[in-house]
């Protein structure tokens, strides 16, 4: 040890979330989160008396109009006369709010912490809330789709990927989505040719190659070692956990291929003892929210080499029965809370190497990546989750 | 060297509004269905507290609470303050007194306005009553107010203007006649001055005249256009200005085919990222001059200006044989 304390290990012994569709007009935003975090509670074995801190996140305030939500979500989430921290690193925000309360049971500050993301989508409209009017400037002349397009058209330009494989990444994930009973777009009849013949929005962006709009939460309780040990079922153990960040515009900035994004990726590998990811990660869940991100961030994360990406999507290597399977759960292309759809990443992550994903389960998965992002690319956060317990 | 020149920061109004949604939950959506139809509901807690507003859950032991109980429509002002101009929106638009008011009945109490001629009319613990909107919507604002009242606590000579006053409170199932309110539209708006600040000042004002100023940072060189007064990736102060372009190379695009609700453009048009001639990273705009369909990476742009705009309404073609990709690979 040299003189140094070690970690506390860090478990996933509870995991909630709602089933997410495009509006839940039957609960309120307390409501909403509720759902998730009882659901957490009851597979975790915990009540709320057991909970020692609560650690929330969500996209911005002008998502819902409600400034601080945290503060009327007090009560909801049992947090009363205990520590209730909120997190905000914009579409990232659930990744980073995990990690944040891993960290606080990590560093033995608290033993046990539920934390929850969410985002009620249906009371506003993220478009308006991320395109108000400034004075002087010229307006944004397209929406998120139209933000990111122009960095898929240059990932295509530098590394030569054939047309189709946005709407291959788009069929794989509606498809998985059929098996994950909590996602919002379930589409029975989904096939490529219907993919491909969705209309091009911001091309080479097709409609069918974009994320929905979700109201949803999803909540996680975090434990140390002796909160794993009572646990009622086996519990997802953080090997790593990363955050970077860097400005959306700098001159230099990869925007096909962040930085920050592959710091982050590396962080977390060294932690948790990775040298080949592509290899040793059994699944990975990441923050796809237009399908052109998958061959992007498989590079960016290191599971392929540069300009290699989109042959190992093309390849079916990243399908639900293929050696490294990219979004089992559907991902945020089924699925889009804002502020929840990184924590479900996390989340997600974890029910695999538990072996509670149901039928989207990676049969044998014992290492799993959790990835987010948010922001024009500017905030990115992960967690590597294994089913056994790190090597302290 | 061309040191930036001091000048006033430009300043403008900012005002963002929006009309929030509101779903309310069954608890909320009582308590508002009951103001319609003059009903005040509160929600009883573990602890036998009646809570008004009502809450979803205690806040003490974090139980769902469900337990609906009506209270009287008079109470007592448990503490004030006198708002001397009220802004638009509030709910009166001469001076009023915000009031936290403990309706009879209940152990908690509800902030509301009290209409009082002044602040010498105001106390803590003074007697009030509600005075109700003569239209009532499901709303907070159907309590249009409170007034002053004589009358000791669930005294009967305070129903004249309602029914149901009662010092101790009467379980509810939160059922009413008509459809129940579960939803409310909230409107948000926030009035800003915004200045962008000294630097994106600069360049406006350059830009009004049609040159594009951006500002060298001291260490790495690179021109940021628009500047922002620091390189963010040094961390140190820019404040030497160099004009780029006016031409520059379309680094990637895309072709927009729906139409966005606040522009006035016809679809489908090409939004790209254009590097200017001596810029450190590329800048946004509309490229037109040309088919969409004939638009690409490497295409030799120039800015068009309209007249007194602020910023080039697009971007066309220049006639240049298109960039070498290895001269904006960077920039993309």
């Amino acid at each position: 040890m040299n003189g140094t304390v070690s970690k506390e290990p860090v478990a996933v012994v509870g995991i909630g979330q709602t089933r997410h569709v495009a509006a839940r007009r039957d609960v309120s935003i307390a409501g909403l989160v509720r759902e998730a975090a009882v659901r957490a509670l009851e597979d975790a074995g915990l009540t709320w008396a057991d909970i020692d801190a609560v650690v929330i996140g969500k996209a911005p305030d002008f998502f819902e109009g409600v400034m601080m939500p945290e503060l009327y979500l007090a009560d909801a989430l049992g947090a009363v006369g205990k520590p209730m921290l909120r997190v905000h690193t914009a579409g990232s925000v659930g990744g980073s709010t995990a990690l944040v309360a891993s960290n606080l049971v990590s560093a033995r500050v608290h033993r046990t912490v539920l934390t929850l993301a969410f985002e009620k989508q249906s009371e506003s409209n993220a478009m308006w809330g991320l395109s108000l009017p400034v004075p002087f400037q010229q307006p944004l002349l397209a929406g998120a789709g139209g933000f990111f397009a122009p960095h898929v058209r240059a990932y295509m330009h530098r590394t030569a990927a054939p047309d189709h494989i946005g709407s291959l990444v788009a069929f794989k994930d509606r498809r998985n989505a059929l098996k994950n009973p909590y996602a919002h777009l379930h589409e029975e009849d989904i096939t490529l040719e219907k993919v491909r013949a969705s209309p091009m929005l911001w091309d080479p962006i097709r409609y069918s190659e974009t994320c929905p709009s979700s109201d949803g939460a999803c909540a996680m309780v975090l434990t140390d070692r002796e909160g794993a040990g009572r646990a009622p079922h086996p519990p997802a153990w953080v090997h790593g956990g990363a955050m970077r960040s860097e400005p959306t515009l700098f001159a230099g900035k990869d925007a096909v291929s962040p930085r920050a994004g592959s710091d982050c990726a590396a962080d977390v590998y060294r932690q948790a003892g990775i040298t080949d990811p592509r290899r040793e990660i059994d699944a990975v869940e990441m923050y796809v929210p237009f399908s052109w991100y998958e061959p992007m961030w498989l590079e960016n994360l290191g599971f392929a080499e540069e300009g290699e990406g989109w042959k190992l999507t093309e390849s079916g290597a990243t399908e639900l029965d293929g050696d490294l399977p990219v979004n089992p759960s559907g991902g945020v292309l089924s699925t889009n809370p804002i502020g929840a759809s990184g924590m479900l990443r996390f989340a997600e992550a974890a029910l695999q190497v538990r072996g509670q994903a149901g039928d989207h389960q990676v049969e044998g998965a014992r290492k799993a990546l959790g990835h987010a992002y948010g922001g024009g690319s500017q905030f990115f956060s992960m967690w590597l989750v294994g089913a056994e317990p790190p090597a302290s | 060297m061309n040191p930036a020149p001091a000048q006033e920061a430009l300043h403008a109004p900012l005002v963002v509004e929006f009309p929030f949604t509101r779903s309310l939950g069954p608890v909320q959506s009582a308590f508002l269905t009951g103001l319609r139809e003059r009903t005040v509901l509160g929600v009883r807690a573990g602890d036998g507290r009646v809570l008004v507003p009502p809450a979803e859950y205690d806040p003490v032991t974090a139980e769902e609470i469900r337990d609906l109980a009506e209270v009287g429509q008079t109470g007592t002002v448990t503490t004030w303050s006198w708002n001397p101009a009220p802004r638009r929106g509030q709910p009166l638009a001469r001076p009023f007194a915000w009031v936290l008011v403990r309706l009879d009945g209940a152990d908690s109490a509800l902030l509301h306005a009290l209409d009082a001629p002044g602040p010498d009319a105001v106390r803590t613990g003074m007697r009030v009553r509600i005075r109700w909107a003569a239209e009532r919507k499901g709303e907070i604002t159907d309590i249009a107010c409170f007034e002053p009242h004589e009358g000791p606590e669930g005294g009967a000579e305070a129903g004249a203007d309602g029914p149901g006053e009662r010092a101790q409170p009467r379980a509810h199932d939160g059922q009413f006649p008509g459809e129940a309110v579960t939803g409310i539209t909230a409107p948000a708006r926030l009035d800003y001055v915004y200045t962008p600040g000294r630097a994106q000042t600069r360049y406006l004002n350059a830009l009004a005249g049609h040159h594009t100023l951006g500002e060298r940072c001291p260490e790495c060189r690179k021109v940021y256009v628009p500047p922002r007064g620091a390189c963010p990736t040094c961390g140190v102060a820019t404040d030497e200005q160099v004009e780029v372009g006016p031409s520059g190379t379309v680094t990637s695009f895309c072709i927009v085919n729906i139409k966005a609700k606040n522009l006035d453009i016809e679809v489908p048009y090409v939004y790209g990222h254009i590097a200017l001639d001596g810029a450190g990273l590329a800048l946004h705009g509309r490229i037109a001059g040309l088919p969409y369909d004939q638009v690409r990476m490497g295409l030799r742009v120039e800015p068009v200006w309209a007249e007194g705009g602020r910023y080039p309404d697009h971007y066309r073609p220049t006639g240049e044989p298109d960039a070498d990709y290895d001269t904006y690979k960077e920039l993309l």
